[in-house]
């Protein structure tokens, strides 16, 4: 005999999240959620915070889930609640960040009638998801609560979402406890010894390693990127991180060589062109990071660690793979290291790090400040004064960005030591991520100093974000590096299609001053060189939330820059360097 | 050893295990669509009724590379089970079946009769002027079947798809 049911669907629904650890929820309310929020409000172990715009709710998911490695919560209404929670269901799922996002929807028996504020959420979102369900009994609610926080945040990380018709959480439901296993996703965390063997004996005998790491280290925990840096010691091979991957490995360590890529670093590009054994973990080898695949790094053999096995092989075949969690194939490749007493050709290794040493020496990310009071401010030199300024305060900090010219400059002069510190929309690109996420962020480290680094167009696609700093007082500072003009599209036009500007310039900007104002917020604004440090002490010591408007050099371009559709040894130097690098091709132009 | 630039296409039929679950077919289905796989034949029913499991039998083609794309990539769907690619597993049985609509009087009649005979098809519906034939094998003897019914009257054809096995004791 089944026990009476007391709970409603909505109070299932809550408890299941409690089982889960929720304590946090970004969401807006609606029609077919009202039953959800009704639970919430007579309730005080999760805390809902209301976001301006669905999307918002899903980035400052991802901003809370990428700073503490637990999952994001998401609540939105039906139809163009859901709809709205898209792109950033896309971009959680690009980056692999773990989201169980709720979405509201008509009740069942009005499914499929084009009823108020009905979409086919299920069938939208499939492809923008891990996994989705539409929940259409009662009693299995709970179940598919708890299924969807182990899918979300097992194997490789991603989002999932939960459309609830208002019946289901309207009626009566039976509560189930949170089990250990999914019945049939189980995917593989443990590495295969006897391809660890392999590995490491290519490892040992190589005479040009690199260490290529990705965001799949920083998903795997903190304990992953401590043994990342245990093994690059213990190895003494060079190491380069990924735009996700960056904070897996100290930046101020010698054997760092910064990120590679279309725009990382000249030693870090063709320390990957030159090298003859590559060790990629937790990184998939996307078409930022490889250039023209049939040059890409031809004469090295790759071992490539995975936790997902549809990344291996996918764009570069590979000589040894490994399905593994991130930190446990670097624990086997760390013991296995140890118990070999195979040779390392020292020499070699030497030679290696003299032919890097001169690569360093050409300084690719160089540029001059003209430090004349006056002086335009370089947007290299903001960065690089607020990661100085930042840095020596010693105050927990955590750089969010948008997408653009400002986000590659980000992450190539600011400075990561550590895991989670570092928040960018790395596969989907995209602009507005960045204050949502800095809002996430800061819910879950309340005392840290929270930076969103934006573009002055990309900071106007979240920029309702504003409002919901002002309501839960939130600190966050956005510090914009304001160059008039999408940056990033307009160095493209310019290298790629004659410097027809077209459409790129951002006219008709708001005052961002009286912008911060009229959201409760500080505004403040920085037009020179000799202005710069002043506003980002006083941006750091404002106890509001500030929006720091720094105009920066309108005509900079973003180097060094493999153009697309050229290898790794084509690179672009900036103006500072001689002339360098390969035209773009017709193939290149037609590439993204 | 899969490599990038062999080009060299081959055909795979690929057999699924499944949860019986709203959408899944939906899910494999996108999945070939939204990166760009073939389907050259796809069939899907319910084979376990205890543990509410389907088969879903999908027939592609594409380079090696690719094909191993497409396993891994299935793999990863949460209700997936099983993925086995029969073609390069071992020797597997293909078949599908086939109805067949002829109209045709006199001469030709008789004629498609014969032909239906060799090709073992069975007459499922028959009237003065048409016949049904109803047809199983593998995927080349229905197209030779059907090619020879084009100059026969063939007027409407529909199919199966493919239902595989591995030989022998192999299970999925």
């Amino acid at each position: 005999m089944a026990a009476e049911l007391t709970q409603t669907g909505a109070e299932i629904l809550l408890r299941a999240l409690r089982d889960q650890g929720v304590e946090v929820i970004f969401g807006y309310p609606g029609g077919a959620v009202l039953p959800i929020y009704d639970a919430l409000f007579q309730q005080n172990s999760i805390r809902h915070i209301l976001v301006r715009h669905e999307q918002a709710a899903v980035h400052a998911a991802e901003g809370y889930a990428r700073s503490t490695g637990r999952v994001g919560c998401v609540l939105v209404t039906s139809g163009p609640g859901a709809t709205n929670a898209v792109t950033g269901l896309v971009d959680a799922l690009m980056d692999s960040i773990p989201i169980v996002c709720l979405t509201g929807q008509v009740p069942t028996h009005l499914i499929g009638n084009d009823a108020f504020q009905e979409a086919d959420t299920t069938g939208i979102t499939r492809p923008a998801t891990k996994h989705n369900y539409l929940v259409k009994r009662p009693e299995d609610l709970a179940r598919v609560v708890h299924e969807a926080f182990y899918v979300a945040s097992h194997g490789r990380p991603g989002p999932v979402v939960i459309d609830l018709p208002k019946d289901i959480v309207i009626n009566k439901a039976p509560y189930t406890e949170p089990t250990v296993q999914h019945p049939s996703y189980r995917p593989r965390t443990e590495p295969d010894a006897s391809q660890i063997a392999k590995a490491i004996a290519l490892l040992k005998g190589a005479k040009r390693p690199i260490i290529y790491a990705g965001g799949g280290v920083i998903n795997a925990g903190p304990e992953a990127s401590a043994l990342l840096t245990q093994f690059a010691h213990i190895t003494g091979f060079p190491i380069t991180n990924t735009l996700m991957g960056l904070g897996s490995y100290p930046a101020s360590d010698p054997q760092f060589l910064g990120m590679l890529g279309m725009h990382g670093t000249y030693e870090a590009n063709l320390a990957m062109h030159g090298c003859d054994a590559m060790l990629a973990i937790g990184a998939r080898f996307d078409d930022r990071i490889t250039g023209r695949l049939d040059a890409f790094s031809q004469g090295s053999t790759k071992i490539h660690i995975d936790i997902d096995g549809s990344s291996i092989n996918k764009n570069v075949a590979v000589d040894i793979p490994i399905v593994a969690d991130a930190g446990k194939a670097l624990e086997a490749l760390l013991v296995a290291w140890k118990a070999s007493d195979a040779p390392v050709d020292k020499p070699a290794l030497a030679n290696w790090w003299r032919q890097i040493d001169v690569w360093r020496g050409k300084d690719s990310l160089k540029f001059t400040q003209d430090m004349k009071r006056g002086g335009i401010i370089k947007p290299q030199y903001a960065i690089q004064r607020l990661y100085e300024i930042t840095r020596a305060r010693k105050q927990e900090t955590f750089i969010t960005t948008e997408v653009g010219q400002h986000q590659m400059w980000a992450a190539q002069h600011y400075r990561f030591e550590q895991p989670n510190r570092w928040m960018t929309s790395g596969g989907l690109g995209t602009m507005g991520y960045g204050l949502p996420s800095a809002m996430g962020v800061q819910i879950a480290h309340p005392d840290a100093l929270v930076i969103d680094i934006a573009g002055e167009a990309s900071i106007l696609m979240n920029i309702q974000e504003m409002g919901t700093l002002a309501q839960y007082r939130l600190p966050v500072k956005v510090f914009i590096l304001n160059n008039q003009y999408m940056g990033m599209v307009r160095q493209w036009q310019e290298l790629l299609h004659g410097s027809r500007y077209s459409e790129t310039y951002s006219a008709a900007l708001p005052d961002f001053v009286k912008l911060a104002d009229a959201f409760h917020a500080t505004g403040m604004r920085a037009q020179s060189v000799d202005e710069l440090d002043d506003v980002i002490h006083a941006m750091i010591d404002c106890p509001t939330a500030v929006i720091a408007d720094i105009a920066v050099d309108q005509a900079e371009n973003c180097f060094p820059m493999i153009p697309s559709g050229a290898a790794h040894n084509e690179m672009l130097l900036g103006p500072e360097h001689e002339a360098s690098g390969a035209g773009i091709t017709d193939a290149g132009l037609a590439l993204v | 050893m899969t490599s990038p630039t062999d080009t060299t296409q081959r055909s795979a039929t690929i057999s699924v295990l499944v949860d019986n679950e709203a959408g899944v077919l939906a899910r494999v289905i996108g999945l070939f669509s939204g990166r760009g796989y073939n389907i050259d034949s796809l069939t899907v029913a319910p084979v376990d009724e205890e543990h509410l499991r389907s088969r879903i039998n999908i027939v592609t083609s594409g380079t090696s590379m690719v094909i191993e794309q497409i396993k891994a990539q299935l793999d990863r769907l949460v209700p997936v089970h099983r993925v086995a690619d029969l073609t390069m597993d071992g020797p597997h049985v293909a078949r599908e079946l086939a109805l067949v609509k002829v109209i045709c009087t006199g001469e030709q009649r008789v004629e498609a009769l014969q032909i239906g005979d060799t090709f073992r098809a069975r007459v499922v519906d028959t009237t003065l002027g048409s016949f049904v034939f109803e047809l199983t094998g593998a995927t080349d003897k229905i197209d030779a079947f059907i090619d020879l019914m084009r100059n026969l009257g063939l007027a409407e054809v529909s199919r199966s798809g493919i239902a595989a096995l591995a030989r022998g004791s192999r299970v999925i």
